[in-house]
């Protein structure tokens, strides 16, 4: 249990990332659907970085900036240009997918080098690594995990208690009384369109750099949608979104446990868990009765302060 | 400002306006919809960048490229439609966008705003959420968020509009106060009587233009009037009683249960002839809305019967009435959220009532231009287009497009609702006009009011709600204000 508990854990963490990305995006009123594109951009990149310079930092400093590069793409089309998010975000989807296949494809099969797996390896936290169930779960992971804790706890802190995420939301749910109390709003959606890109550019990097260390094509495999729908179920609340995360990491390795437990299961149907656990919890979640708990009241609603 | 002017496409809303405004003074900016009064005051809030000309503050030229830059120079504006966010609280919609530092410090804030609002006089509870929050009190609310950031110069538009006779009297206090610690304060309405008790001076706006601005003490309600309307315009409302009425529509103890689970109507029973126009008088929510979409056949009833030409309509869909010949016109209270689609052009929310009626698949436009066209005459609308989406007009242009409408369709009973909610005082006596022309086409009236005096003066007839009953119906011509303000409150006390 404990061992199972811990590899969810670890599955979970692209997808925490990747929807803290989008959580951050969407609260300040944009919806970027690229988030798979943005995904596979910091996955090729982070692993790249990582094949050619063998330095962890610059790997996830690079699988960054490629989401966040992504994300600015996104920004400057919707917010400067005024474009449709939607289309614009399945565009981005498109267009990360292709740069990946585009860039990774010479390194197929290759691995990632000795000095950065051994980063990235397990190193359980004197003192909390030994408390008993809770240690081996949650603090005998590698330092990417602990840094998605501490992420969790420093975004819900930036949204909930700060002037910068008071001014991040009001621009989410009323753009215009955001515009009104001198609020920039521009300033506000591109900052986390971006930032928000560079978290869904890290969540891929650990697929590619910690979780299958070796490049293949197309390793996030839909994530980056049930990260979308992670950010609903999470009712755009970060501690929701860890969550969430940890139940669909679960859910992904559930199916394997169970083969290698006897249990004979269709791996089609294994494969299906995350994605039916998805549409069932995208339909219960739409009954929500909390002001709090409904999408940001303007999200994608383009902004144009003279159009009444 | 001087020579200010600003066009949204062809249409010139501002055209070289000049306006002087100065400390301790209470200026009120008077003008028909669309003559251009919300326009000039957002370009002094940083909201719209004029064409051409400039604005001084101190004497200083200010270029005001954004809504932080006003709000830098000390100039706070109170929108007709609030700017608050909803989900947030009190003081996190104060603190909005100023400020320092990088946590936020709730105590000190709730601390530092209630000390604010005390010096004011304001009543305003930090914490509470603006989506639990009255009318009232989400405006409070906008005067102490522009206090709070230092404001010196303050725009307040239409403020009264959505107001009780109580909260207004409060509100002037307020300004009044302002005014006192040397604060210049710049009003937008349309009401005169206020114009005449608040303001020290009156500029006066007429299509864009700036026609005079003259002291409140030296000028008369009618020349205003002249002013405004570049017309004379007679204030009285003509009410010719019919003899030959016969019933309508007969509503026979009805009840209601709203999605509140409230009872929003409680064995309501009144008849409504033809040739008539009966007011409906009460505090708001007092079963209002409920009445008049429980007879458009929007609302269930629980209980109870309604008959029109002695058929009974209720529990019939709004299109079944239509479809059975009954021809009923329902202005709802929120007139672009029910009545119109606001980004769709005239002839286009014309065609929303009419493809009904029309055979075939495929829509003509050519008859709903037609009648567009007729539409915009008769009620003399203004619009650049009858292809302008609604949303561009002024809220009287699209209240006209609404009741052209409706009328348009010959109905026999129309149901109307504060149909002159937020329109000036020349636009508010052509739909008197119209209701009247109705009545005269032998058209039974519902008229949801808010202005006793206009009920009164306009109505043949009285029903007064309160809590859902019916607490009395009165002959309009003998009943005095005092009487119908006795029955709202509940009568019988």
């Amino acid at each position: 249990m404990e061992a199972f508990l811990a590899a969810s854990i670890v599955a979970a963490m692209p997808l925490l990332f990747a929807t803290l990305g989008e959580l951050i995006t969407e609260k300040s009123g944009s919806l970027n659907l690229g988030v798979e594109g943005m995904m596979l951009m910091g996955a090729v990149i982070g692993f790249i970085t990582a094949f050619y310079t063998g330095n962890p930092g610059a790997a996830l400093l690079g699988a960054f900036a490629a989401g966040a590069g992504g994300a600015l793409i996104f920004a400057v089309i919707t917010v400067t240009l005024r474009g449709n998010q939607v289309v614009t975000g399945l565009t981005l989807t498109i267009f990360g997918t292709g740069f990946s296949s585009f860039v990774g494809d010479p390194l197929i099969g290759q691995s990632v080098p000795q000095a950065v797996q051994a980063y990235f390896a397990a190193r359980p936290i004197p003192g909390l690594g030994d408390i008993p169930f809770l240690g081996p779960v949650f603090f005998r992971q590698d330092v990417f995990v602990y840094l998605g804790y501490v992420l969790v706890v420093l975004v819900s802190i930036y949204l909930y208690k700060t002037r910068f995420g008071l001014n991040m939301r009001a621009v989410g749910e009323n753009t215009a009384a955001a515009d009104a109390s001198g609020v920039n709003v521009d300033f506000q959606k591109y900052a986390h369109i971006v930032f928000g890109g560079g978290l869904c550019g890290l969540g891929g990097a650990y697929l590619a750099l910690v979780f299958v260390p070796m490049w293949q094509a197309d390793v996030v495999t839909g994530r980056g949608w049930i990260a979308v729908a992670l950010v609903i179920f999470a009712s755009w609340n970060p501690t929701k979104a860890f969550f969430g995360s940890f139940l669909f990491g679960a859910l992904s390795i559930l199916g394997l446990r169970l083969q290698s437990m006897g249990f004979q299961i269709s791996q089609y149907l294994v494969d299906m868990f995350p994605y039916v656990a998805t549409i069932v919890i995208v339909i219960l979640s739409t009954h929500k009765n909390r002001k709090e708990d409904l999408p940001p009241a303007d999200l994608s609603v383009p902004y144009f302060r003279e159009e009444r | 400002m001087r020579g200010i002017t600003k066009s949204f496409g062809s249409a010139k809303a501002n055209d070289r306006i000049g306006l002087t405004v100065y400390s301790g003074e209470i200026h009120a900016l008077l003008g028909e919809n669309g003559a251009g009064k919300s326009t000039l005051m957002n370009m002094l809030s940083g909201i719209y960048r004029p064409d051409s000309g400039s604005i001084f503050i101190n004497g200083k030229a200010a270029h005001l490229t954004s809504p932080k830059d006003a709000i830098a120079k000390g100039i706070g504006m109170i929108h007709q439609h609030f700017k608050l966010v909803d989900v947030l609280t009190a003081r996190d919609n104060i603190i909005l966008g100023g400020g320092s530092g990088f946590f936020l410090r709730e105590k000190e804030l709730n601390e530092k705003i209630l000390r604010l609002s005390d010096q004011y006089g304001l009543d305003v509870k930090p914490a509470k959420k603006v989506y639990e929050m009255s009318v009232g009190e989400k405006q409070t609310l906008e005067i102490l968020k522009v206090l709070y950031r230092g404001a010196r110069i303050l725009i307040l538009d239409e403020p009264t509009a959505v107001l009780t006779p109580q909260e207004i009297e409060k509100l002037f206090a307020i300004i009044r106060n302002m005014k006192a610690r040397g604060c210049a304060v710049i009003i937008i309405t349309h009401k005169l009587g206020e114009v005449m008790a608040i303001s020290d001076r009156i500029t006066v706006l007429r299509r864009g233009e700036a026609i005079a601005t003259v002291e409140t003490n030296r000028v008369e309600i009618p020349a205003l009037i002249e002013m405004m309307v570049g017309r004379k315009v007679d204030l009285s409302i003509k009410r010719v009683r019919y003899e030959d009425r016969k019933e309508l529509l007969r509503v026979d103890g009805v009840t209601v249960i709203n999605h509140e689970k409230k009872t929003a109507l409680d064995g309501v029973s009144f008849t409504l002839h033809g040739h008539e126009i009966l007011g409906v008088a009460g505090v708001a929510g007092s079963g209002q809305k409920e009445l008049c979409e429980t007879i458009a056949g929007l609302q269930e009833a629980e209980k109870g019967r309604i008959f029109f030409e002695n058929e009974n309509i209720l529990g019939k869909t709004p299109r079944d009435i239509i479809r059975l010949g009954i021809r009923m016109g329902f202005i709802p209270e929120d007139r672009l959220g029910m009545g119109l689609v606001g980004s769709m052009d005239i002839v286009q929310n014309i065609i929303l009532k009419e493809y009904q009626n029309q055979r075939g698949f495929i829509l003509r436009r050519g008859p709903s231009v037609e009648k567009a066209k007729q539409i915009v005459d008769r009620l003399e609308i203004q619009t650049p287009s009858i292809r302008t989406p609604v949303s561009r007009l002024s809220g009287g242009n699209i209240q006209k497009v609404l009741l052209g409408r409706e009328i348009d369709s010959n109905p026999k009973v129309l149901i109307t609702a504060y149909p002159v909610r937020g329109l000036d005082i020349g636009a508010s006596y052509r739909i008197y006009d119209l209701l009247g022309e109705q009545k005269g086409r032998g058209v039974g009236i519902i008229f949801i009011g808010e202005d006793l005096d206009v009920l009164i003066e306009l109505c043949d007839r009285i029903l007064v709600l309160s809590g859902g009953k019916v607490t009395g119906i009165l002959d309009a011509a003998q009943a005095s204000k005092e009487e119908v303000g006795f029955l709202m409150a509940g009568g019988a006390a």
